[in-house]
């Protein structure tokens, strides 16, 4: 495990490291040069065609008649823009249902992942007491617990609570599952704080709990974002915990839904499915277009933990 | 001062919630799960203990090779693809395109933020002969190599989890290991270029040396997450045909729920605990020796 120093406070991105311009000739036109762009022009032409070809197929084939799956091969281009397979995917799949399911398991789990994990970080790093080292240290071993680990005894516990009819085994598990990473994290940021700060705001008065809202939370507040998304997308894109929970078609999220949908319809039905598909991706799309700067900022800071 | 930040009570307040649902959800069922490797049964029929049965099952299993030698091979040439992908493309944000990468950057990085089902079933319609010709297969028929049915062979299906877990990722690891080769003093790479080391033994020379933490924590994070691998997998071939790409992982989820056999499945548990525990010490510790020595 990493021992405290590890994880340095987070850095803001710094500019990247100039590197000098290629050594250019003085007369006539420079075929180095020409050559490297031409190379640089190759390679990001094909990283472009290797990422974004998947996902054009995919919305190119949500716009399929079933007629034209027969008909044609399948790397074709629709005919004309046809919305029926996202009529059909809402209505056959339940995809509207396994969105709202999403929702309602993710955003509950992600604030009490956040919420226990800075009151916890706040404990553990700002609160001077004994024993405090020893309780983040046996909270952070458990990263090295793999989910498998806790599954079938989880499943006894909720089966014996009467809860595996709910949403509830899921966001339980979320949060228990994500805590150890955020309270490990939480304490970093915590940390980067200058302890100045909470001595001159107990000085002027404040409690715990003052010094917790006012000081505290705004000082990690570019840390709870960073951490919230990575918390998001770990809960949004989990399929193991929600495939073990899950017991009935009502409760499915997204991932357990596309893979029922495939599994009843997914073989005669091309166009619904790629319409599911196609939706669950452009939500998530939407999404990553107003965050990604804060996702790759989060990457930056995080990427020294071991 | 120390009287504020010393009160036991607010202390129980803040951090009892989240050592509670640790201990509840984390603690107590791992401690559990021990328990159930030494008996047999389910939540529904009960549980009658059968002492060191479940382990004598584990080494007479035909599957569990099977599955160890795929989990295993897979973890290995995924996390070199990976770590190689990563690489090559870091070097090139950093070193080609330069402060024009963001773009680039932010493009490759989308696949990762996907629902992995969504990719895996994206992959294998894409990779289908049956009952119709995939952009894949087209393309190979177009080049003259002849289509081929990816799923009709562990050996076929498991380059197609792996080309799709690469497309799936390479950003990611891209990213991470950019942000490590942008922490190199510019002033190092320029001094070490006026000493007349160019392309190769730049890399060689001073850029690995010093890229070598974020290249450690990024092997052994991605070890540890691809012992693990679990969604690809069911999404695209379901650890099929027969049981050619079944993971650990989904022999495990399939065992213990399909068969109803908890007991047999926590000792499965346990052993990807114990390989993933084994690998993440060894490469900390080797790595903790190769920093000290410099």
């Amino acid at each position: 495990m990493a021992t405290r120093t590890d994880l340095s406070a987070p850095v803001a991105t710094r500019a990247t490291a100039p590197a000098p311009p290629a050594p250019s000739r003085r007369r006539g036109v420079n075929w180095r040069r020409v050559g490297n762009r031409a190379w640089t022009g190759l390679v990001i032409a094909v990283l472009l065609v290797i990422t974004i070809y998947p996902l054009f197929w995919m919305f190119a084939s949500s716009l399929k008649t079933e007629n034209e799956f027969i008909t044609e091969p399948l790397w074709s281009l629709p005919r004309e823009l046809n919305f029926q397979n996202y009529v059909d995917a809402w209505e056959l799949g339940g995809i509207g249902t396994v969105i709202r399911n999403s929702l309602l398991v993710t955003l509950p789990s992600l604030f009490f992942i956040l919420a226990l994990g800075a009151a916890a970080g706040f404990a553990l790093e700002v609160m001077v007491w004994k024993g405090r080292n020893t309780v983040l240290l046996l909270i952070v071993g458990g990263m090295m617990l793999p989910l498998q680990l806790i599954l079938l005894p989880l499943f006894t516990i909720y089966f014996r609570l009467g809860l595996t009819d709910s949403l509830l085994p899921l966001i339980l598990t979320y949060v228990g599952h994500g805590l150890p990473l955020t309270v490990f994290l939480m304490a970093a940021y915590f940390r980067a704080v200058p302890r100045e700060l909470f001595e001159a705001s107990t000085l002027d008065g404040a409690g715990v709990f003052r010094a917790f809202f006012s000081v505290g939370l705004p000082m990690v507040r570019n840390g709870l974002l960073t951490l919230g998304l990575l918390m998001f997308f770990s809960v949004w894109n989990d399929l193991l915990i929600a495939l073990t929970f899950n017991t009935s078609k009502e409760l499915s999220t997204i991932q357990v839904g596309l893979l029922n949908f495939n599994g009843e319809y997914g073989s005669t039905l091309y166009g619904p499915l790629f319409a599911g598909i196609c939706t669950t991706v452009l939500g998530i799309l939407v999404v990553y277009v107003f965050i990604n700067k804060q996702i790759m900022k989060g990457l930056a800071a995080g990427s020294l933990k071991g | 001062m120390d009287r504020v930040f010393g009160d036991k009570k607010a202390i129980a307040i803040l951090l009892g919630p989240a050592l509670f649902m640790y201990t509840a959800i984390m603690l107590v069922p791992s401690v559990w799960s021990l328990f159930y490797a030494f008996s047999t049964g389910n939540v529904i029929e009960g549980f009658r203990p059968v002492g060191l049965d479940n382990f004598r099952k584990l080494l007479d299993d035909p599957i569990v090779p099977t599955s160890l030698r795929f989990t295993v091979t897979y973890a290995l040439v995924i996390t070199v693809g990976q770590i190689l992908l990563g690489l090559a493309l870091a070097l090139f944000y950093v070193f080609v395109l330069r402060r024009a990468s963001a773009l680039i950057r932010t493009l490759v990085f989308f696949p990762v933020v996907l629902p992995t089902v969504a990719v895996g079933l994206l992959f294998s319609k894409m990779f289908a002969i049956a009952p119709q010709t995939g952009p894949a297969n087209s393309l190979l028929d177009l080049l003259g190599f002849g289509a081929t049915d990816w799923f009709s062979t562990g050996s076929k299906a498991f380059w197609v989890i792996i080309l799709m877990d690469l497309w799936r990722t390479m950003g990611f690891y891209a990213v991470l290991l950019y942000t490590g080769l942008l922490d190199i003093p510019g002033e190092v790479l320029e001094s070490a270029r006026l000493d007349g080391a160019v392309g190769w033994r730049l890399l060689r020379h001073i850029v690995l040396p010093l890229a070598l933490p974020v290249l450690i924590s990024s092997i052994i994070f991605s070890l540890n997450s691809s012992l693990k691998v679990f969604d690809s997998v069911v999404a695209l071939t379901n650890g099929g045909p027969g049981t050619s790409t079944t993971p650990l992982n989904l022999y495990m989820f399939q065992t213990s729920f399909f068969y109803s056999d908890y007991g047999y499945g926590s000792t499965l548990a346990i052993l990807i605990t114990t390989i993933c525990l084994t690998v993440t010490l060894f490469l900390f510790r080797s790595s903790r020796r190769d920093l000290t020595k410099g």
